[in-house]
């Protein structure tokens, strides 16, 4: 077990692209991190360059106090589980989790005893004879994940371990990852590019694009501060909703009607020189049905919309409607949209979401008021993407 | 998924010194083998070199060339192997595919036919030839004893030609169609399901989604048979051994350089076949565009 | 829906018998001949009326098959083993390494593919009298390998391309040097490719006759096919249609015994080097 302290970590491919660009990050003994991001953002990259698989083009990598960039993987004493599982087709399940040990030379005794261990915690025990083509899809998963962990290696390295399992075996198996992970206490690089996996599985996550680390922070961190208007339309799902806003006497003009500014958001959009022209970002719990809330709460300004669709959870209720005025662009929420493939399915990306006590009697096609919690309002510079509401600290 | 590339670092460069070297002894074998003799064959026609009179060789210049070009026995070995070559590979292509066909979609005995049709592939095509040889050779052949008495099919020209290019065809149809097969795995299923129900007859489905799709194969598929049945030499060996003006340019060279000894000549023979299959080549991979197998590698 | 179901098949039935009687008719003609005697051989029988092994004991009598089938198999099997060998090398670079100079690769077994045999047989046959190995097994061996290096090259870089190569990778971080990774994790996937590239190897050194013929002048070192073509008869009063028919029946045997055991990795690899999706 051991820290893993990235510093100034640069990827570039020969073909002069930058696929990771300066890349700080200090993962302390035990902790559980996640590299999360769209397509393309570089945490592949950083997690093969922790791994040993890819060579780093500048910077220093320090696995626990070791600077490791020119060693080979196997000096690395890291263990990693692939998207494919990457099983030796050939061997059974029990040749597979031995096999880490078997390179290192570990007598045969020893190796039996672990991998036997290992089976018994993943509930593999009555497959250990199998081979790979003989096992269910979540079965290879756990074979993966035995194979790292035989070894009790210095870290774990997962490269969207779970993205082949269907839904339910998903969440299944990402509690007994937690759970796993916590037991053992094993320090951990998660990659996925699925943000609840990213919320629910980590200590702290990485929140990655273009090769470049767009904000670090805990999951809560993360959804309730973040950084730029990246990060808070990656993060939380349904997400957040972008509207274009202008700023007036001390108020926001926007198509959810006029915001007033409270004196902590005031001051910091004055101390960030923000613009006139802004854009809002409101979750859909910033929304509430004007009819349910209590007399005491009754403070937010209150807008009327036309329930589009509505989508009953049984818990939730989510409405959709069309806010006048269009939906906010910037180059970032364009790549988002991208990516989360929105804009293949020719849905509306105009349409606002508003999450709802279940206790609302909105009618899909009939209006209804909304209240807007503005103390739940981000503001975000549409040149910067930053969230003028709640500025970087300067530590 | 990121790209899986690295910068020209340690590894890198780790990774192309052991490409060159596993590539090594396989190019060092090909250019001894192929590179040097073909080097040796031009060096040779540029001789007058008969091994009966080895002491006389001395430099011709193209007058070997010039013999070749001029001579009758060429241009007749030159038709007579383009008339087999177009003949027998037109019907390989036809047959082949029919063939394809039958493996693709039988319901039963799938293995059955696929095996039995490996057979004329791995057979030695000398074996093969000596069976059609026997077969049409009068008072010992079955299928002799079909024409009318007194005919010996393999001592005149057409019908001896014709022979040829049914052994030729025999044999290799099954690779043809092993190629085809392959193209044919390449059409999805799907889409001549969505073809059937857009209401295409059989014959629509087959030129219409099927033959396009294959095209690739096809191509490929006709481009190695056209060069392969060009140097056509062991049937005609064994059935005429190139009598009565059945003989191929290979067998030309060959006869030149072993019965007549003429090394000089036999060279010249050579270097122009060269230049012939490089000339198919060419073609095919211009004109239809053939892509060359494996000429894309990506990983 | 029977109905048609057994028309459907009937028909099938009926294409299918016609491909196993165009594949194995010649094969039968053949072996029929062999079993035929002097007298019975020229009655224009498909089968023979009168079974006899006499024209197998004839050629197992005589050196002159017996030792050609000696060199057939050794030379086949040397060039194969030779040809396998370094065409595992290069697919293995070409499927799996960037390095410059793998399109020249390529190109140039693609070019070896397409080489007109009598083109090399010309100074093959000089060169090869003049450093001594004209008439010896290494002077077969060295065309033959050399000749289905391309083939082995594009049917194993076929099956390698197979591997994923997520399992190098996973092999490296599990503690395994490149060599080890290449041993214990490549070599016991791609041996079922390498193994059906052997086999595709010797069938085509197997079959080869020109070179046969050309590079060899006495027995000791000329291969079957060509001995055959060679054959004169015990007497010289007597056709040698019964030994070259059981001659060719005993070079048909191996053929047919690798069709029958391995037809479908035989099928594999032939189509998996030569179309690509």
């Amino acid at each position: 077990m051991a820290e893993i302290i990235l510093e100034g970590v640069t990827k570039r491919f020969p073909d002069g692209s930058l696929a990771v660009k300066d890349v700080d990050l200090e993962i302390a003994d035990g902790e559980f991190v996640i590299l999360v991001g769209p397509s393309g953002c570089g945490k592949s990259t950083t997690l093969n360059m922790i791994a040993g698989l890819e060579d780093i083009t500048e910077g220093t990598l320090r696995i626990g106090d070791r600077v490791v960039n020119d060693l080979a993987p196997k000096e690395r004493d890291v263990a990693m589980v692939f998207q494919s599982y990457a099983l030796y087709p050939h061997m059974s399940v029990r040749e597979n989790m031995g096999f880490p040990l078997r390179l290192a030379k570990v007598d045969k005794a020893t190796i039996d005893a672990k991998v036997t261990e290992a089976a018994q915690i993943l509930d593999l025990t009555e497959y250990l004879d199998r081979k790979p083509a003989n096992l269910s899809g979540g079965q290879r998963q756990r074979v993966a994940m035995g194979r790292a962990i035989v070894r009790d290696p210095k870290a774990f390295l997962m490269d969207e371990p779970l993205s082949n399992l269907d839904a339910k075996l998903r969440v299944q198996m990402r509690t007994q990852i937690s759970r796993l992970q916590r037991r053992l206490g094993t320090t951990t690089v998660y990659v996925t590019h699925d943000q609840t996996e990213a919320m629910t599985l980590g200590d702290r996550v990485v929140v990655m694009r273009q090769g470049l680390v767009q904000q670090i922070g805990t999951p809560a961190e993360l959804y309730d501060l973040p950084r730029n208007i990246f990060v808070a339309g990656f993060i939380g799902s349904p997400a957040m909703n972008f509207l274009n806003a202008t700023l007036e006497g001390g108020a926001l003009r926007s198509p959810v009607g006029d915001l007033p500014l409270d004196d902590r958001t005031r001051r910091s959009l004055e101390e960030q020189n923000a613009p006139r022209e802004v854009i809002i970002g409101l979750r859909p719990e910033a929304f509430e049905d004007a009819a349910l809330s209590h007399e005491r709460d009754r403070t937010g300004p209150v807008f009327t919309a036309t329930v589009e669709v509505l989508e009953s959870l049984g818990s939730d209720v989510y409405v959709y409607f069309t806010a006048e005025g269009g939906p906010a662009t910037t180059t970032e929420l364009e790549e988002l949209a991208k990516d989360s493939g929105l804009r293949d399915t020719g849905a509306d990306t105009h349409q606002i979401v508003a999450r709802l006590d279940a206790a609302t009697r909105a009618r899909e096609g009939e209006p209804m008021e909304l209240r807007v919690d503005v103390a739940k309002a981000h503001v975000f510079d549409p040149a910067s993407g930053a969230n003028l509401t709640h500025p970087e600290r300067v530590d | 998924m990121e790209p899986d590339r690295s910068a020209l670092s340690a590894g890198a460069r780790q990774e192309r010194r052991l490409g060159w070297l596993l590539c090594a002894p396989a190019v060092v074998v090909m250019i001894a083998v192929t590179a040097y003799p073909v080097g040796y064959a031009v060096y040779l026609s540029l001789q007058r070199y008969d091994l009966r009179f080895p002491g006389r060789a001395e430099f011709v210049g193209l007058s070997n060339y010039g013999a070749v070009l001029t001579s009758s026995f060429w241009w007749d070995a030159f038709w007579v192997t383009l008339f087999i070559t177009a003949v027998s590979v037109a019907i390989e292509l036809v047959l082949g595919m029919g063939l394809a066909l039958v493996m693709h979609r039988t319901i039963f005995w799938r293995g059955v036919v696929r095996t039995s049709v490996l057979i004329p592939y791995g057979i030695v095509t000398v074996v093969a030839a000596f069976s059609w040889q026997y077969a049409w050779t009068p008072d010992l052949g079955y299928l002799a004893e079909l024409l009318p008495q007194g005919d010996a099919p393999l001592t005149e020209q057409w019908p001896a030609l014709w022979l040829i290019i049914l052994a030729e065809v025999w044999k290799t149809t099954p690779f043809m169609a092993l190629l085809l097969l392959a193209g044919l795995a390449l059409v999805p299923e799907e889409t001549l399901r969505a073809a059937m129900v857009d209401g295409a007859t059989a014959w629509q489905r087959f030129t219409k989604i099927m033959l396009p799709l294959m095209k690739p194969a096809i191509l490929v598929a006709l481009l190695f048979r056209t060069l392969d049945a060009f140097r056509i030499f062991d049937n005609i060996y064994i059935l005429t051994a190139g009598a009565q003006g059945t003989g191929s340019v290979s067998i030309l060279g060959y006869d030149n350089l072993f019965t007549a000894l003429n090394l000089g000549i036999g060279s010249a023979i050579s270097v122009l076949i060269f230049i012939c299959v490089g000339i198919i080549a060419f073609t095919f991979v211009k004109l239809f565009g053939a892509a060359a197998p494996g000429a894309e590698v990506k990983r | 829906m029977a109905a048609v179901g057994k028309t459907h098949a009937a028909r099938w039935g009926v294409l299918n018998v016609l491909v196993v009687l165009y594949a194995l008719f010649p094969v039968g003609w053949i072996a029929a001949l062999s079993f035929k005697n002097p007298s019975t051989l020229t009655d224009g029988n498909y089968i023979p009326t009168d079974w006899t092994w006499d024209n197998y004991r004839g050629i197992f009598e005589t050196s002159e098959f017996t030792r050609a089938l000696i060199n057939s198999i050794g030379i086949a099997l040397i060039a194969t083993a030779i040809a396998v060998a370094l065409g595992t090398m290069a697919a293995y670079a070409v499927a799996r390494l960037r390095f410059p100079g793998k399109r020249v690769l390529i190109g140039m077994s693609l070019l070896i593919a397409m080489f007109p045999p009598i083109s090399l047989v010309s100074p093959l046959f000089n060169i090869e009298r003049i450093i001594g190995i004209f008439d010896t097994w290494i002077g077969l061996i060295i065309p033959y390998m050399t000749f289905s290096l391309p083939l082995a090259i594009y049917t194993l870089s076929a099956f390698f391309r197979e591997i994923p190569w997520d399992l190098e990778k996973a092999a490296k971080v599990d503690g395994a040097t490149p060599a080890q990774a290449f041993r214990m994790v490549i070599v016991p996937l791609a041996a079922p490719g390498v193994f059906t590239t052997a086999i595709l190897v010797f069938i085509f050194c197997w079959n080869d006759f020109l070179f046969a013929i050309s590079l060899t002048s006495t027995e000791s070192a000329r291969t079957v096919p060509a001995a055959i073509a060679f054959f004169t008869g015990s007497s010289q009063f007597q056709q040698p249609t019964g030994s070259i028919a059981a001659a060719a029946v005993v070079i048909t045997i191996p053929i047919i015994v690798f069709v029958l055991l391995f037809q479908r990795r035989i099928v594999a690899g032939l189509t998996s080097g030569a179309v690509k999706g």
